[in-house]
């Protein structure tokens, strides 16, 4: 079990290690980093001050020791927009991000599990049928249209919902539901799948033999154990969810990290970008090693693997 | 009537091979994704044709005619079918010049990806060792990104044109090929035609390109189709966020954020449009996507 831990450790080390090199290394590599982390518009001068500053005639070892000291001590670099420190201004709208991602984890986990269960239930079924039709809908109609539309339809004909902000519950709704759309896909089918392979083991065979009516089989028995890669698969997502909704955020003008990254590439103001691509893997690499040893913990035969 | 002995059995009559009837045709057809396909075809062809079939400059508009709604709708005209924008452009010509940027940029970019993740897939799967730790590790690290917030971070480095954004869209999706290609040539290397080949003193370049690279084409193909839609999708968020085609360019994402601008207006059209032709592109590729992966490799249902 140690052993596990500290290889899987390490490959998250390495993970982070790359990461860290990639980006420091395409933002040097294809162009001119002074253009990139000097304010648009900045004299000569500044210019040379930024170049001896972040050590851009030093090599490439020693700039990156430097980058990579900065950004363990979460120095990210200031923002050329707001004037501040870029760390704090994530941190800022973290809680937007994670509020929209909370709702829009409920809708597709509300849309996604009935609909999901009922598919393997009657599998081939009408149901069935209308459910591969959803999840084809939901992973082709992208995100931002679906805002859009949404936005066109409650905020414009009917008038019940405000189209764009934040404060209030009504805000969220529809922001929510946009992000949640394309999961709530993915969700269905992982249920649909999980649920059949339950349906078909020996346990459950053996509580219909006992004559338990078919509901409750379903309901106590199969749900339960089928819910499991589902919740995983939906810990995941919830990340992931903070992370991607950028072009939901910019839609209903959400102030989270998407719109944060969104003002990022509008104004120029490159350390914002880089900030949030960095603590977006940095968040990913940390879930998927946090799911791995969880894993582990439950199912031993992981452990020994490889 | 006496009884005569069983005439010898004949095989039953076969269909004539190659039969060119029109039930033959029907016959090869069935099964085939004939919607997914007529979509894409005509997709295909108004992107080649654009200048012939648009019937008004999709850059250039009359500030005198914007707005005008649909031609059935009140205020619309036979001129305009699908109405016009903010600064008076047809919609529909614009729709039919995004479909040839959807069409490039897709294409190309799936291509590119494939190419690469591919090589570096055989590369990883077949050498080992700290090749293919060298190649994991990336991919790894790599699909660790958001797609769209790491395309989002190269846009603004590189800064946004129509070729950049295709490299971009192969430098963050090779890893998808690459990791399910490096799992194929992992199994495959241990087959007896592998093995034969090395007996035979075949180099390792001759291997990889001759033994492997055809046996997971297949594999590779399939992906490809199913990456069409995610690229696309891509590509347009890329646009609307506007670090994607550069604006005078008619694509459909640069489309839906000047409709924006309309739709607390009610221009619904301006909306409306793109996004169906965006679905239908990706929703017909997926199906397609589908259909070959179950067509060329049973093997990936799981997928």
């Amino acid at each position: 079990m140690k052993r596990f831990i500290f290889r899987r450790l390490g490959y998250a080390a390495i993970s982070l290690v790359l990461l860290s090199v990639t980006i420091f290394l395409f933002v040097r590599v294809t162009g001119d980093p002074t253009v990139l982390l000097v304010e648009p518009g900045a004299s000569r001068d500044d210019l040379e001050a930024l170049t001896i500053e972040l050590g851009l005639d030093r090599s490439l070892v020693v700039q990156y020791v430097s980058f990579v000291r900065d950004v363990v001590q979460g120095d990210f670099g200031r923002s050329f927009y707001y004037r501040t420190p870029v760390l704090e201004l994530y941190l800022s709208r973290l809680p937007n991000s994670l509020l929209l991602a909370v709702a829009a984890m409920i809708f597709s986990l509300a849309i996604g599990i009935p609909s999901g269960i009922l598919a393997a239930v009657r599998v081939g079924g009408w149901w069935d049928g209308a459910g591969k039709i959803f999840a084809l809908l939901g992973l082709s109609m992208p995100s931002f249209w679906v805002g859009l539309l949404l936005i066109l339809f409650f905020s414009v004909y009917l008038g019940w919902l405000p189209s764009s902000g934040s404060g209030t519950v009504w805000h969220l709704l529809m922001p929510s539901f946009a992000l949640g759309w394309f999961f709530a896909a993915a969700h269905m089918r992982l249920t649909r799948s999980s649920m059949l392979e339950v349906l078909g083991s020996e346990y459950v065979k053996l509580a219909r033999l006992k004559g338990l009516p078919e509901a409750l089989v379903i309901a106590k028995h199969a749900f339960k154990n089928a819910l499991i890669p589902v919740l995983t698969l939906a810990g995941i997502n919830l990340v992931l969810m903070v992370n991607v909704a950028v072009v939901v955020e910019t839609v209903f003008a959400w102030p989270g990290i998407g719109r944060l990254l969104y003002e990022g590439i509008a104004f120029r103001d490159f350390p914002v970008v880089q900030a949030t691509v960095l603590l977006a893997g940095t968040m990913i690499v940390v879930v998927n090693l946090v799911i791995d040893i969880l894993y582990a913990v439950i199912d031993p035969r992981i452990r020994y693997e490889r | 009537m006496s009884v005569s002995p069983a005439p010898a059995r004949l095989p039953p009559a076969e269909p004539l091979p190659l039969g060119l009837g029109l039930g033959a045709v029907r016959q090869r057809a069935q099964g085939l994704p004939l919607v997914p396909i007529a979509i894409v075809a005509t997709l295909l062809l108004l992107a080649v044709f654009a200048d012939l079939v648009a019937p008004h400059n999709p850059e250039i508009g009359a500030l005198a005619q914007r707005f005008k709604p649909p031609a059935w709708s009140v205020g619309g005209s036979s001129e305009y079918l699908l109405g016009t924008d903010h600064i008076g452009r047809d919609v529909l010509s614009r729709l039919i010049f995004g479909a040839r940027v959807s069409v490039i940029v897709g294409f190309t970019a799936v291509i590119f990806a494939g190419v690469l993740g591919t090589s570096l897939g055989i590369l990883s799967g077949y050498l080992g060792g700290w090749v293919d730790q060298v190649i994991m590790r990336v991919t790894d690290t790599w699909l660790a990104l958001p797609a769209l917030t790491f395309a989002i971070f190269l846009a603004a480095i590189v800064g946004p044109s129509e070729f950049n954004i295709i490299i971009i869209l192969g430098a963050v999706y090779w890893t998808r090929y690459a990791r399910v290609i490096r799992g194929e040539v992992l199994s495959l290397k241990e087959r007896d035609f592998v093995r034969l080949a090395i007996v035979a003193n075949c180099t390792k370049w001759t291997i990889m390109r001759r033994h492997l690279l055809p046996n997971v084409l297949n594999t590779a193909i399939v992906l490809a189709t199913l990456m069409l839609g995610v690229v696309i999708v891509t590509e347009a968020a890329l646009s609307f966020l506007g670090v994607g085609v550069p604006p005078p360019k008619p694509a459909w994402g640069l489309m839906l954020a000047d409709g924006k601008k309309g739709l607390m207006a009610g221009y619904w059209w301006l909306t409306v449009f793109p996004g169906l032709c965006i679905v239908l592109m990706v929703l017909s590729a997926n199906l397609l996507g589908d259909w070959l992966r179950v067509k060329l490799d049973p093997q990936l249902r799981q997928l």
